[in-house]
């Protein structure tokens, strides 16, 4: 395939409380082959030979797992291609004379640190007001004594492929965190270990949701659209019927 | 007499660690609140010792250089995590485990520590699935297993391809737990820069403030080094961008013994190259083969696409050379087979270097949901990838560096030859010998996490005075001063070539002289390739922005920095060690069939390496290794 040439336009932001602003490259050479990221290697290479600052974003695994890259390309969370992390987008998508934009995670509740990394700690804060089976290491007992239909396996285990990239968040005009939230409170009320603190769990994770500043949900499944783990909108209801039985039962 | 005491303990192997456990010294509970702990890294190992140390009432401060803790590169394996439960009924035990695990280390591990790695599998499971950890299971609601490499049982627990990632989320889960319960704080967006020794016992590290460039001073009781392999010496690895060997190069420098080095595990099956702007190469899990064939035409110049060569075209090499394993030998066997084709010649796809993994006879015998079902995501990945879909046409693939069985020296309490300094998971050396096989580094991780080291450290601890040595003493200062000395440094060359260009080289370097074959001669030139680049480094690096601010070209050019220091080492050892075994394959050491052969008689040790300053030559320490409960055999998977 032959190397194009694409124009890119990048936020760039020095630091969090500095006045950030697009700036335009222009790229020739890129092969379609590429991921994004590499991409933005080779761009980072010809600044620093035009002894310029690199492009400042997160990534690590570049292989969709980790949750690192996160990235509005275009207006959309990590880029076009569904189901696909920013480090698993090829340029293949792209096309000769392109334009490219590329944004940060834009949300209250994750403050842009340089470019376009941004500060998710909220996202581990909710996990600790609750995402967990309280169980210390050495109180377990033998696996197989826990029998789980395998459906509710697969659906736990569907809920947990959640990646905890923000995307969701992003791609939400509320900014909500809901999706993110609804994947973890899914995860265990399906399995019987979850069970006993099923009902805090759904309630401080929301409490800590909202306390962080992400929005409400209001149904408009862009999080779902956006997710590259598959997450689906089906764990939002789950979350919310979780939510009012939690409520209803309250010792509150 | 050699300084390495292994300190492993007498008596029969199958009652050793309990023994051990019951004469190790114990913390009152009401004083454990008075020890600090350092965690560096929060992967497998890390996440569980961190959250176990802190549930058992230790304060414990855990770093990673990642944004979160949920990120380390644990959260990448694919395959699984292997147990002796025996649920399948095919005859595993924890003999079994142990066996086949040294065995598949090239009977270069240490037998005690393998025991003991089998003997608590079975705990892991049962804890993992108390933490919720979704494993497949079978439609009776039991826990699935699968076959792995080197093995004739199935003992593998799997969660799809993604059993890393649901592992470490629940050690991150647990680890979340004791940050609200106040018993761990995690310092994220962290390196770890150095070591602080004093009084003769690691005291603290120093930190990298990633956001603010600041550097801090953390004191501790022991200090827990859980940092992961060196694969990125060869710059495209399976590897995270950002995995180093950092702190465990530091720790060395600071009187740490590294041994084996030269063990890299190459694995079988990952994309291949493609292009020179190539940043990381992306791993196929071994569970593939179960269901995969690997292959590559009879014919040297059959340029016909995969699905128009008929099956008496092909060679399916595995099955002709190794009829007993097959498909599923051990990755280091896999991978030579593989060089082996493409370097005659056989080699398909573009660059020719590559070979098939077909799955068409697996697609027409149990179905494409059934394939589906056990590997979507990774062909999912793979299309991504590529833009070849692996349903219909058969994947190429070709070896990458993988893992590293060599790390720092530990003794049998994962203690390293500093007092207090304690090493677990992938940055140790203990488990693998000279090859790791699949589905244990998962295991290995939280072995020495959740099961070994909150006793062991425990031992530490209650021969320490808890808070002796503060960030206060002159040992903090000194060694701050030489961090931000070498920081200094690094951003005043300003030369004109990128930190990442200097690690493509050395990757290139030892790729070629350190990879899946080496010989005198080329270890030899690498040594000194290495030492010159290492100069041009020091001479001609651009890195640009400064030191107090986010500034991802300086992390890099640290870690660069002890790559090309490190990558020495690692040709040094691999060519000292004359013998093949494992992983470690030297071309004069072979057999007339081109496999392994090991030098029992000169070679049953570990190397363990002595850092003497930096323009001497390191010592070469041995610690011979007994093998009293097994018989050392060629290891042969015909």
């Amino acid at each position: 395939m032959v190397a194009m040439k694409i124009i890119l336009h990048i936020w760039r932001q020095d630091g969090p409380e500095t006045k950030g602003a697009f700036k335009t490259y222009q790229l020739d050479g890129v092969s379609p082959h590429m991921s994004f990221l590499e991409m933005l290697d080779v761009l980072n290479e010809k600044l620093i030979s035009n002894n310029e600052e690199p492009v400042v974003f997160e990534h690590d695994c570049r292989e969709g797992i980790c949750g690192c890259c996160g990235l509005m390309i275009n207006g959309q969370a990590h880029g076009p291609d569904h189901e696909t992390t920013a480090c698993q987008l090829h340029m293949r998508k792209f096309k000769e004379g392109d334009h490219i934009w590329i944004e940060p995670w834009r949300a209250g509740a994750f403050p842009v640190i340089r470019d376009l990394m941004v500060d998710r700690s909220a996202l581990d804060r909710i996990m600790q007001a609750g995402g967990y089976v309280s169980v210390n290491t050495g109180n377990a007992p033998e696996a197989n004594t826990t029998i789980i239909p395998k459906q509710n396996a697969d659906d736990s285990f569907d809920a947990a492929t959640c990646i905890g990239c923000g995307a969701c968040v992003a791609a939400c005009k509320n900014a909500s965190a809901m999706l993110f939230v609804s994947a973890k409170v899914s995860q265990f009320a399906l399995l019987p270990q979850g069970q006993p603190e099923r009902s805090t769990r759904v309630e401080n994770m929301l409490n800590q949701m909202d306390k962080e500043g992400f929005g409400g949900c209001t149904n408009t499944n862009e999080c779902e659209a956006a997710c590259p783990a598959g997450i689906s909108v089906e764990n939002i209801a789950r979350l919310n019927r979780e939510f009012i039985a939690a409520t209803l039962t309250s010792k509150k | 007499m050699t300084v390495l005491q292994s300190k492993v303990p007498d008596g029969p192997l199958a009652d050793k660690w309990t023994q051990h456990k019951n004469k190790l010294k114990l913390v009152a509970p009401n004083n454990k609140r008075k020890y600090n702990v350092i965690v560096v890294g929060t992967g497998l190992a890390g996440a569980a010792a961190a959250a176990s140390l802190g549930e058992m009432g230790y304060n414990v401060k855990a770093f990673c250089y990642q944004d979160s803790a949920r990120r380390a590169h644990s959260i990448a394996a694919q395959g699984g995590i292997n147990a002796a439960k025996n649920y399948p009924n095919d005859g595993d035990s924890v003999w079994r485990l142990f066996y086949d695990t040294i065995k598949g280390g090239d009977f270069r591990s240490r037998e005690a520590n393998v025991y003991r790695l089998a003997e608590v599998s079975n705990n892991i499971i049962d804890q993992c699935v108390a933490q919720g950890v979704p494993f497949a299971r079978e439609y009776g609601g039991l826990l699935a297993n699968r076959t792995f490499g080197g093995a004739q049982v199935s003992r593998t627990f799997y969660a799809r391809g993604q059993t890393g990632q649901q592992l470490l989320l629940g050690a991150y889960s647990a680890l979340m737990r004791q940050v609200k319960k106040g018993k761990v704080k995690v310092f994220p967006r962290r390196e770890m820069l150095d070591l602080v020794n004093a009084d003769g016992a690691a005291r603290g590290i120093i930190t990298r403030n990633m956001v603010t460039g600041e550097l801090e001073r953390h004191a501790a009781d022991a200090v827990l080094v859980c940092t992961g392999g060196y694969g990125n010496a060869y710059y495209l690895s399976t590897n995270a961008m950002g995995c180093n060997v950092t702190a465990a190069w530091r720790c060395h420098k600071r009187g740490a013994f590294f041994a084996n080095p030269c063990f890299t595990q190459i694995h079988p099956t990952c994309i291949p190259v493609s292009g020179d702007y190539q940043s990381k190469l992306t791993l196929m899990s071994e569970s593939l083969r179960n269901d995969g064939r690997v292959w590559v035409p009879k014919n040297k110049d059959d340029k016909r696409p995969p699905g128009q060569i008929p099956e008496e075209d092909r060679d399916y090499y595995l099955e002709r050379r190794y009829p007993a394993f097959g498909n599923m030998v051990p990755r280091d066997v896999a991978s030579r087979a593989a060089k082996d084709r493409c370097d005659a010649g056989y080699g398909v796809g573009e660059t020719g270097m590559a070979v098939y993994l077909d799955f068409k006879r697996a697609i027409e015998e149990q179905g494409k949901e059934a394939i589906e079902a056990k590997y979507g995501n990774l062909f999912h990945m793979y299309k991504k990838i590529t833009d070849e879909d692996p349903y219909e046409v058969p994947m190429r693939i070709y070896p990458a560096v993988h893992y590293t069985m060599g790390g720092l020296w530990v003794d049998y309490n994962l203690e390293s030859t500093i007092p207090g300094l304690f090493v677990l998971g992938e940055a140790n050396f203990s488990d693998h010998g000279a090859n790791r096989l699949g589905a244990s580094a998962l295991m290995q991780g939280l072995a020495d996490g959740y099961f070994v080291s909150p006793y062991t450290v425990g031992n530490h601890l209650a021969q320490t005075t808890p808070g002796e040595i503060g960030t206060d003493h002159d040992a903090f200062e000194a060694v701050e001063q030489e961090v931000q000395g070498r920081i200094d440094k690094l951003l005043s060359i300003k030369g004109n070539r990128s930190v990442d260009s200097f690690h493509r080289e050395l990757g290139k370097i030892m790729w070629n002289k350190c990879g899946m074959a080496r010989n005198a001669q080329g270890l030899k030139e690498a040594i000194e390739e290495i030492r010159s680049l290492r100069w041009a480094y020091w001479e001609n690096v651009n890195v640009t922005g400064r030191g107090n601010q986010l500034n991802q070209e300086l992390e890099k050019a640290g870690r660069v920095a002890d790559f090309l220091e490190y990558g020495e080492l690692m040709c040094r050892d691999a060519l000292a060690r004359e013998e093949s075994c494992g992983g470690h394959f030297r071309e004069e050491y072979q057999t007339e069939e081109n496999e392994a052969k090991r030098d029992d008689e000169h070679f049953c040790h570990v190397a363990a390496w002595e850092y003497q300053g930096d323009d001497k030559e390191p010592i070469r320490h041995q610690e011979e290794l007994k093998f009293e409960n097994v018989e050392l055999t060629t290891r042969s998977y015909k």
